[in-house]
């Protein structure tokens, strides 16, 4: 294929990947909203005003970057697990494996269909917060890198649980048993300073802590790890997931047989 | 590179071995030249799936070699999948998808720019009478409507090889028709198909060559007249005006009544059937109308897989 014929098969699954979210938008945006103003509600309003300061903010503006990047962690890994098991199931997923797409195309295509979704309920969830907090930009750079890196990340992952998946149960377990622990132990809610040191250091391996603190520096100058650090972080895990992701799209039984 | 004198598809000792020791295809070489028809018979199991996967690429192939049009397909993987169309046995567009969009959606996997796609989209779903359902959930779709989608997406990208697997299973006698007369149509244009298919009479009315798949083996590769000519007999089956209680005597006939009013009489290839009508005429038995006991080819298809047991 030319790089144009690449180009054409590349925006071709981004509009496919963006049609769908968009065609079934009762469930893919109006529930995670939902869920992120409860929060802001509960842990913002009702219970963030007895808490008062943490890390030096006002509890909501401090967990409101956490809420944020937790909608796109969520948004951008079920948009793209969801999406491509789908498409295994129902065996549409043929159309594009006997197509002359390359691998890396279906795998940027997807990714970027998951970052769009993510980005979409992120930049939704960040005005409605605006309601309940007031925060302005720290560092406009690092805020932007760190969600498009995030999002890209738990892209890969959702791509790389969709393409081991074998049952509905498989795309449900990961968000269940893995992610969602990993966010709320995050740093989402709380300083890893709260933490006595065992602990403090044992949050280091959870890779959620990097994209949250990383994400509330940009936003508020406030962060427990060093920002360096964290965009290194991200960065290696893109690079793995990105590789590991390639060859299982290339190689895996559950595609090709 | 490839060029359409090179064959449409060429398959060299080709093997596929499922799990430790499962060997669906066993070395098998097949050619088929280009502008064929050409069908790919065998019962269930015998590796016509496996075949078709390695074709299109949803199957990997464990040894040998397969080109397209003389595009290799390890070393020439993107050019090679430009040439096919596959229309697989069961409907695997996106159920909630509408049918204009799974076409110029399937165009661009090809690299095919919307605009284009968009005209090859409307042509190909008012020739299958599709156009009026072009923005209908495609899972509401009846299932010739589905049948026509299937292969209406296999042509977007207008591939030189069309590979269609069991196209008109479970299609009423009307469409099926209908199907057959578009596939030769596009035949005559130059393109080139490979056809598997449970119904013999299919392959009989519309392939030029076959080749028999059994147990991982080609058993016969030829074309559907030499294949025909190798049946030696054939059994009619003749209705006659009154009942029939005893098997009438024919010299040279073997007669057997399978109801009161019907007979089975066996003639031999070559074998005139004069003698057969004058001696019952003489015997006093009408007989009202004749027809073939089975399909000639399912005959011979039989037997061809029988051998291999």
């Amino acid at each position: 294929m030319s790089r144009y014929e690449i180009w054409i098969s590349f925006v071709t699954i981004v509009a496919r990947e963006i049609r769908r979210f968009l065609r079934i938008w009762p469930q893919t945006i109006i529930p995670p909203i939902i869920t992120i103003v409860l929060y802001f509600l509960i842990f913002g309003n009702l219970i963030g005003g007895r808490i008062g300061h943490m890390s030096g903010l006002p509890y909501i503006q401090f967990v409101a970057p956490g809420l944020i990047m937790m909608s796109v962690i969520t948004n951008s890994y079920s948009n793209v697990v969801s999406s491509f098991f789908g498409s295994k199931f129902q065996k549409n997923i043929e159309e594009l494996l006997i197509s002359p797409t390359p691998n890396s195309v279906i795998l940027l295509g997807y990714v970027v269909g998951g970052m769009s979704r993510g980005l979409v309920i992120g930049a939704i969830v960040t005005i409605m917060s605006l309601y309940f907090a007031k925060f302005s930009i720290h560092d406009l750079n690092v805020t932007i890198a760190i969600i498009l890196m995030t999002s890209m990340m738990f892209s890969l992952a959702g791509l790389l649980n969709a393409i081991y998946a074998n049952s509905f149960d498989d795309i449900s377990i990961v968000p269940t048993f893995v992610l969602t622990p990993l966010t709320y132990l995050g740093g989402v809610f709380y300083s890893t300073q709260l933490l006595d040191e065992f602990w403090a250091k044992a949050a280091l391996i959870n890779p959620v802590l990097y994209m949250v603190n990383a994400f509330r520096y940009g936003m508020c100058g406030v962060t427990d790890i060093d920002i360096f650090w964290a965009f290194f972080m991200v960065g290696i895990s893109i690079i793995i997931l990105f590789a590991f992701t390639l060859r299982q799209l290339e190689y895996s039984s559950s595609l090709r047989s | 590179m490839s060029n359409y004198k090179q064959p449409a598809l060429a398959i060299s000792k080709l093997r596929k071995t499922y799990g430790a020791n499962f060997e669906a295809l066993k070395g098998i070489d097949l050619l088929v030249q280009a502008g064929d028809f050409f069908a790919l018979l065998g019962p269930n199991g015998a590796g016509k799936s496996t075949t078709i996967g390695i074709i299109c690429s949803l199957v990997r192939k464990t040894s040998g070699s397969l080109s397209i049009f003389g595009c290799d397909i390890d070393t020439d993987f993107a050019n090679a999948k430009k040439y096919i169309g596959v229309v697989p046995q069961e409907f695997n567009f996106h159920q909630f998808e509408k049918p204009f969009h799974i076409l110029v959606t399937q165009a661009g996997y090809y690299g095919i720019p919307r605009r284009i796609a968009e005209v090859r989209a409307e042509k190909f779903l008012r020739e299958f009478g599709l156009w009026n359902h072009r923005f209908e959930a495609a899972r509401n779709l009846s299932g010739g409507m589905k049948r026509r989608l299937m292969i209406a997406r296999a042509l977007i990208h207008d591939p030189q090889l069309l590979v269609l697997d069991e196209p008109t299973a479970g299609v009423d006698i009307e469409l099926r028709r209908a199907m057959w007369e578009f596939l030769r149509e596009i035949n005559r244009q130059g393109k080139t198909i490979i056809l598997t298919t449970h119904y013999l009479e299919e392959a009989e009315s519309l392939c030029k060559n076959v080749a028999i798949i059994d147990q991982g083996h080609i058993v016969q590769n030829t074309s559907i007249k030499s294949l025909i000519k190798q049946l030696n007999r054939e059994t009619f089956v003749l209705d006659t005006r009154d009942e029939v209680g005893i098997p009438p005597k024919v010299d040279g006939y073997p007669i057997a009544v399978t109801d009161t009013h019907c007979l089975e009489v066996e003639v031999e290839r070559g074998q005139t059937i004069n003698p057969l009508f004058a001696e019952l005429e003489r015997q006093s038995i009408d007989v009202l109308s004749m027809r073939n006991k089975t399909n000639r080819l399912e005959e011979l298809f039989v037997n061809l897989v029988e051998k291999q047991l």
